[in-house]
């Protein structure tokens, strides 16, 4: 009788400490969405639409988080164009081309990468890349969307190779044997056969590393100049959401309109990323990878 | 002849590809390390900084590193261990299950500087208890905590079902068979994860920046409601808000140095231990 109770109590423990999960993301939904709501009554959301970040002025504030927006975008956009081939092509070769030991060693090197904090690369970029764009392309500063984007392109690259590897590793041997059979090469079989049929887990895999790349912090304050523009150059400055939030947060006064509106521009970020996580999870269970 | 040509071509490129990013990951470590290492003396690592950080050492920022990590991992690993335990052993397919399953990996997804904003409006300025220790722990902890469910549920589901179902047979309760025959068996594996969550907390700067990390406070904390330094936020400070940023390199290195080498040693243990238990357990 007394063991049944303490069966009991403890699954019922587990129970509870489950759902701690559950109430930490319906406390970041409120949390944020308090703040916001209370912008939303006071200035009200009209003023987000503004091209104008203006957050300290004398005249007059301007919350406008479009030019936030456009950046984040901007350097997203670059740093997936950037991670795709590098990402693929590597997944390909440690899962399909690369030696046994070879391979042994390539993956946790690259795991590595994923290891080192975001300050750290945001250092080396501060140091070693925003110098050497300077240099090679002549700007008066090398503080560029250009090099936030390459520092997000290798800060994704991790995520993008374990996931798709899971899903090249999951095409059936039959489908190469079958293409090898027939006459294909090797890279006949790779292109045409393997990667189209890894396709859905590799899409997948690229959205996690763009999460990852809108939701990165520090490495792209660091490097990017944080100019509040509405550009899609990529040698120019750009201000991103994270960074604005990161840059701004320590010096507003608590609950003003400016602290408000940073949490508004939080709240974009947790749907943006959001959304791109959920496509990604339906398509990997879809297709029953990882 | 010339399909030849182009097979070896492409297979060339992607090699070329892969060992760009071993070669970047390379020269990221060897640089710091590099530059780094002269600057490291023993007054660095054990002396309070001088004059905004610019000379002396870096003490607080690896003593508030280290409470952070600690006090993290307290709070996350009975929670993630719990609910792993939960999600592996106990739960059914329920509606309760997926939302689980959904929340955590909404979590795993959540950027970290939103978790700093959800720090900041919960810990810091509802429950009150101001940028400090504690707020900087919870908010951390909330981060980590999917990876190490993620980890230590697949640790546990390691175990074959034989071994649950023997003890079970022999009339042991469900909780004895999982303390006696399934928890001994998967608890390297459950470390696994929480080692690499510990190198996740000690190198994130965007949620501690906004809930307990110090700018400058040449002084150790005396109390979990105390604000600390730590040093992912100390190197931000002295890469670029210093006044001075090139005369202050050596130290930005150096600190560079420091939080690289913890997180890899870190990460490096967690690998090691990882390729022991594949070496160890051949179920």
């Amino acid at each position: 009788m007394k063991l049944a109770w303490k069966e009991k109590a403890i699954k019922l423990i587990l129970l509870a400490t489950a759902s701690t999960s559950i109430l930490i993301v319906a406390g970041i939904f409120v949390f944020l969405a308090k703040e916001a709501g209370q912008f939303a009554i006071e200035p009200g959301l009209k003023e987000l639409l503004g091209t104008r970040w203006v957050p300290v002025s004398f005249q007059k504030e301007s919350f406008g988080i479009l030019p936030l927006i456009t950046g984040s975008l901007l350097v997203t956009v670059l740093a997936t164009l950037l991670t795709i081939p590098f990402g693929v092509g590597a997944s390909v070769y440690i899962s399909e081309l690369a030696r046994p030991t070879e391979r042994e060693l390539l993956k946790p090197f690259i795991e590595i990468l994923a290891g080192i904090p975001s300050v750290v690369i945001g250092f080396f970029g501060l140091v070693v890349l925003v110098p050497l764009i300077k240099t090679c392309f002549g700007l008066s500063t090398g503080l560029t969307a250009l090099a936030g984007a390459i520092l997000l392109a290798f800060m994704a690259i991790p995520t993008v190779i374990s996931i798709s590897e899971d899903a090249i590793r999951s095409v059936p041997a039959s489908y190469k044997a079958a293409s090898l059979a027939l006459g294909a090469s090797r890279m006949q079989t790779i292109w045409k056969v393997t990667v189209p049929a890894a396709l859905p887990g590799i899409v997948a895999a690229v959205m996690l590393g763009m999460g990852r790349v809108i939701g990165e912090t520090m490495a792209v304050m660091m490097v990017t100049g944080n100019a509040a523009v509405i550009t899609a150059w990529p040698f120019d400055s750009v201000r991103t959401m994270t960074a604005t939030i990161a840059a701004e947060m320590g010096e507003v006064a608590f609950g003003s309109h400016h602290y408000r509106a940073l949490f508004c521009v939080g709240i974009v970020l947790l749907v943006a990323t959001f959304g791109l996580n959920m496509i990604a999870q339906k398509v990997l269970s879809k297709y029953r990878i990882g | 002849m010339q399909t030849a040509t182009i097979e070896r071509t492409t297979c060339w490129l992607m090699r070329v590809m892969t060992f760009s990013i071993v070669f970047v990951i390379a020269s990221i470590i060897l640089k710091i390390v590099w530059n780094g290492l002269p600057a490291i003396s023993w007054e660095f690592l054990t002396a309070m900084p001088r004059q905004a950080g610019a000379e002396g050492g870096i003490l607080p920022a690896i003593v508030g590193t280290l409470y952070l990590v600690l006090g993290t991992v307290a709070v996350a690993l009975p929670l993630g261990t719990g609910t792993a335990i939960y999600l592996s052993e106990y739960a059914k397919p329920s509606r309760f299950t997926r939302t689980v399953r959904l929340a955590i990996v909404t979590l795993a997804g959540v950027p970290s500087i939103v978790f700093g904003l959800f720090g900041l409006g919960l810990f810091v300025i509802f429950l009150g208890f101001g940028a400090s220790i504690i707020s900087g722990c919870l908010t951390l902890a909330c981060m980590i905590l999917p990876i190490i469910i993620v980890s230590s549920e697949e640790a546990l589901r390691a175990v074959p079902q034989s071994l649950r179902e023997g003890s079970l047979a022999l009339g042991a309760t469900k909780w004895q068979t999982i303390y006696k025959n399934v928890l001994p068996y998967s608890i390297p594996g459950m470390l696994t994860g929480s080692i690499l969550g510990i190198g996740r907390a000690a190198g994130e700067t965007a949620p501690i920046l906004l809930t307990v990390a110090a700018f400058y406070l040449p002084k150790l904390p005396k109390s979990v409601f105390d604000q600390v330094m730590a040093l992912p936020y100390h190197l931000y400070v002295l890469a670029t808000q210093h006044p001075d940023a090139a005369k202050v390199r050596p130290m930005q290195y150096a600190t560079a140095l420091v939080l690289l080498a913890l997180v890899l040693a870190v990460n490096l243990a967690a690998i090691l231990l990882r390729v022991r238990i594949r070496k160890k357990h051949k179920w």
